[in-house]
């Protein structure tokens, strides 16, 4: 593992990452903003929507060559420019495309060559397989040190009671990473096949996140083997990587904002002259690049301390407070920006405003 | 390769910066804003000669490699010392003769002979009048040429240093008519007949630093003291390009300014770290946001806002450090940080309460001394209208 103290200060992106970034961005914008709004009124993405995302061959990248994947090496960075890129189109749709990443990710992490090899093959497919991870639950105060869902053992296997809430592709998925405390022994994951017996799933309805398919699973005696646990779970990382996976969605949004913002001031006229040039308009513009770029730079940082194997917690922690607030700050003011127009539907200030308030309540998904 | 954190070289130098401020700094920061008024602390006088030893070595360019990777160099390890620094005293760092804004100026645009003259001394820079402030092309001393003598002429407020330097850059116009184009800077050493102290202002903060009013009648200074052309641009084109080198120092030095911000505001952040720890508060990022009191939540704030801040000014330092323009990016750090800096030592006088509010404590002298970092080198309100031009694309004739 390479330590930080050998490398200089460095915001320049490899030329693998702008060649990544560049498709990204294209596709986001064909395939993400361009449905974005009427996925938003469906409550649904369209039909094929899954099965395009396939060609960013997300879900292949990381898995090992011998379980089908192209064996890339884990790279939270790129999962960050990933993230934000995908969120600069909708940031509902994003998470529904990262959501088998996320499980993944998981268990590239925790699970061992046995695990990977028992589950990973099921992932590496040419079709979309969706799969996720269930960490959050449906109570106000939530936190994820302390989790309500429970786990006993049973014989050579557990058994899983509880109820996960903001499960993103829940319903469908085929494979969840259900967190849960173990009796006795503190939060533990177990790999949740779809169909098991005392697992259902209800769809739930939110502000925002209306494209996405989000549930919450009741998990009533749901028995798993031993096989199923991830024995090096590590919750804390789990919920940081999730954490900066958000933010970096919210990055991705907010820069929508500031870019549908910038022209929309220029043409707008008022008293006879664009609204830009007034200074209470234009230090609105300024101060959501000023933040945007100040969430930027947090995320990037605790990415990059998470690659470099550095202890990351603190960073992340921080890139959440300030993302959470932050985008908060940046959707509301995108809205005031336009005034009526960002209130009516037409436009999609509000739909991004909705969306970015999921940003400070979501755990566990996106995980980079 | 995208990597946030600093490299063993500046890490060094971010340690031997933080032994000057703990060890010579701090213990005297106290004693000097209750003196105020005073020449050269004696304290300073080794640590000038120590910067004045490691100067060349600073300003010496390094060369760039070949292969396009990235270079940490003068800007950012500049920025890594100032916050140190700062993190003791800004205003004991303001002191250290040597080190003024007129240095900096003459050392980028001296000719050989004003850097051999003027580059050892203690060089202050004099831009600010009664009526302009921001508004620095609208600078009224007047020059005017005579024989071999420059003759200067009018009123200079806020002028650091301008007490103790052994010479001040002062802005005059050739021509006022002419605008912009007409202001060029001079060097009058102290002493120079028809250069009078008016005053020494009494200060909010940064007390130790001392700030000058200076009055100009018929001050005649030899013919060579002029930074630059005497030339007045007669192009628009020309005039653009003789003001914008002025202001495109200013990409370099808001980064620096911003530093200071960083530094003062760990400094209260650390202070009020240690007193709220021994009241049994710990921040120890184990709970989310609202799962926290509301004061461990404030801390997180804090942390999160000084965090972004110091990237940003990283980033903007790096940028010049890679020859990147980085004029809104330097604008964007100055802003960020420049409040961030008020707001964080503001709210550690609150958190701690009495002992915030208190002498005994650095606290409300730090909140003291960060307002004017939001108001020099470009006030916040300078920062974002640079800023809002750059993303709109506006002159500043639209957007005003």
């Amino acid at each position: 593992m390479v330590t930080s103290q050998d490398l200089p200060f460095d915001l320049s992106l490899s030329e693998e990452q702008r060649i990544g970034r560049e498709s990204m961005r294209r596709y986001a914008e064909r395939q993400l903003r361009a449905i974005a709004r009427s996925a938003d009124e469906a409550g649904a993405a369209p039909e094929g929507f899954y099965a395009g995302t396939m060609e960013l061959g997300l879900s292949l990248m990381p898995i090992p060559e011998a379980f089908g994947g192209a064996g890339m090496p884990r790279s939270p960075v790129s999962n960050v420019l990933n993230a934000e890129d995908l969120g600069h189109g909708d940031i509902s749709l994003a998470l529904g495309t990262l959501a088998p990443l996320s499980f993944i990710n998981a268990l590239l992490d925790f699970g061992d060559e046995a695990q990977q090899e028992l589950f990973l093959p099921q992932l590496a497919q040419e079709h979309f397989v969706p799969a996720t991870v269930a960490l959050m639950e449906p109570r106000a105060t939530f936190d994820p040190g302390n989790l309500h869902t429970r786990a006993v053992r049973d014989g050579d296997g557990y058994l899983i009671t509880g109820e996960k809430s903001m499960v993103i592709l829940g319903a469908s998925a085929e494979l969840i990473l259900v967190v849960a405390e173990l009796d006795g022994e503190g939060p533990a994951a177990f790999v949740v096949p779809a169909g098991s017996e005392g697992l259902s799933a209800k769809a739930e309805s939110y502000m925002g996140l209306r494209a996405v398919e989000v549930a919450t699973l009741t998990l009533n005696q749901v028995r798993v083997g031993a096989a199923h646990r991830l024995m090096q779970f590590d919750l804390e990382r789990l919920v940081d990587l999730g954490r900066i996976g958000t933010a970096a969605l919210a990055v991705g949004c907010c820069q929508a904002v500031l870019d549908y913002c910038i022209p929309y001031v220029k043409e707008r006229k008022a008293f006879g002259e664009p609204i830009a040039w007034r200074q209470s308009v234009a230090f609105m513009v300024a101060d959501i690049a000023i933040e945007l770029e100040g969430m930027r730079l947090l995320v990037l940082r605790a990415a990059s301390r998470a690659e470099q194997g550095l202890p990351f917690h603190r960073e992340a922690h921080l890139a959440r407070v300030y993302a959470a607030e932050k985008a908060m700050q940046i959707g509301t003011n995108g809205v005031q920006l336009f005034g009526g127009a960002g209130f009516v539907r037409d436009y999609p200030l509000e739909m991004w405003y909705r969306n970015l308030r999921a940003i400070g309540v979501l755990d566990g998904a996106a995980l980079v | 390769m995208i990597n946030l954190e600093l490299p063993q070289k500046l890490l060094t130098v971010q340690k031997m910066s933080h032994q000057v401020a703990s060890g010579v700094f701090r213990p005297i920061s106290r004693k000097y804003d209750l003196i105020e008024h005073c020449d050269t602390p004696e304290e300073l006088k080794p640590i000038a000669q120590m910067m004045a030893a490691m100067r060349p070595s600073r300003a010496k360019k390094e060369a760039r490699p070949d292969d396009g990777s990235t270079v940490n160099g003068a800007n950012l390890s500049g920025i890594v010392g100032a916050e140190e620094l700062c993190w003791g005293d800004v205003g004991l760092l303001l002191s250290i003769p040597g080190s003024g804004l007129g240095n900096a100026a003459i050392m980028a645009v001296g000719t050989p002979e004003q850097k051999e003259e003027f580059g050892k001394l203690y060089c202050a820079m004099a831009i600010t009048e009664p009526g302009a402030g921001s508004d620095s092309a609208a600078v009224s001393t007047t020059a005017r040429l005579e024989g071999d003598e420059w003759v200067l002429n009018g009123e200079k407020i806020y002028c650091t240093a301008g007490q103790r330097c052994d010479a001040i850059v002062v802005w005059a116009t050739l021509d006022k008519s002419k605008g912009k184009a007409a202001i060029k800077s001079f060097i009058v050493p102290q002493g120079a007949p028809g250069m009078s102290l008016v005053r020494v202002e009494d200060k909010m903060g940064l007390r130790i630093s001392d700030t000058a009013a200076l009055s100009f009648d018929e001050c005649r200074i030899p013919k060579g003291n002029i930074l630059g052309s005497a030339e007045v641009a007669d192009t628009e084109e020309a005039r653009k390009k003789a003001f914008g080198g002025v202001m495109q120092t200013f990409d370099n030095t808001r980064p620096q300014v911003a530093a200071m911000a960083l530094g003062v505001a760990r400094a209260a952040l650390e202070i009020t770290r240690e007193l709220l720890e021994k009241e049994g508060v710990k921040a120890d990022y184990s709970k989310s946001l609202y799962n926290s009191s509301a004061i461990e939540a404030e801390l997180y704030r804090m942390e999160a806002d000084l965090d972004a801040a110091r990237l940003m000014t990283y980033k903007a330092a790096w940028m010049a450090d890679n020859g990147l323009p980085n004029s809104k990016d330097a604008s964007m750090c100055k802003a960020k940080a420049g409040r961030m800096g008020n707001q964080v030592t503001l709210k550690c006088v609150e958190l701690c309460g009495e002992l915030g509010y208190s002498e005994r404590f650095l606290l409300e002298k730090l909140a003291r001394d960060s307002k004017i970092i939001d108001i020099f080198e470009g006030t916040q309100q300078i920062q974002q209208l640079i800023v809002a031009r750059n993303l709109l694309g506006l002159s500043s004739r639209e957007l005003k």
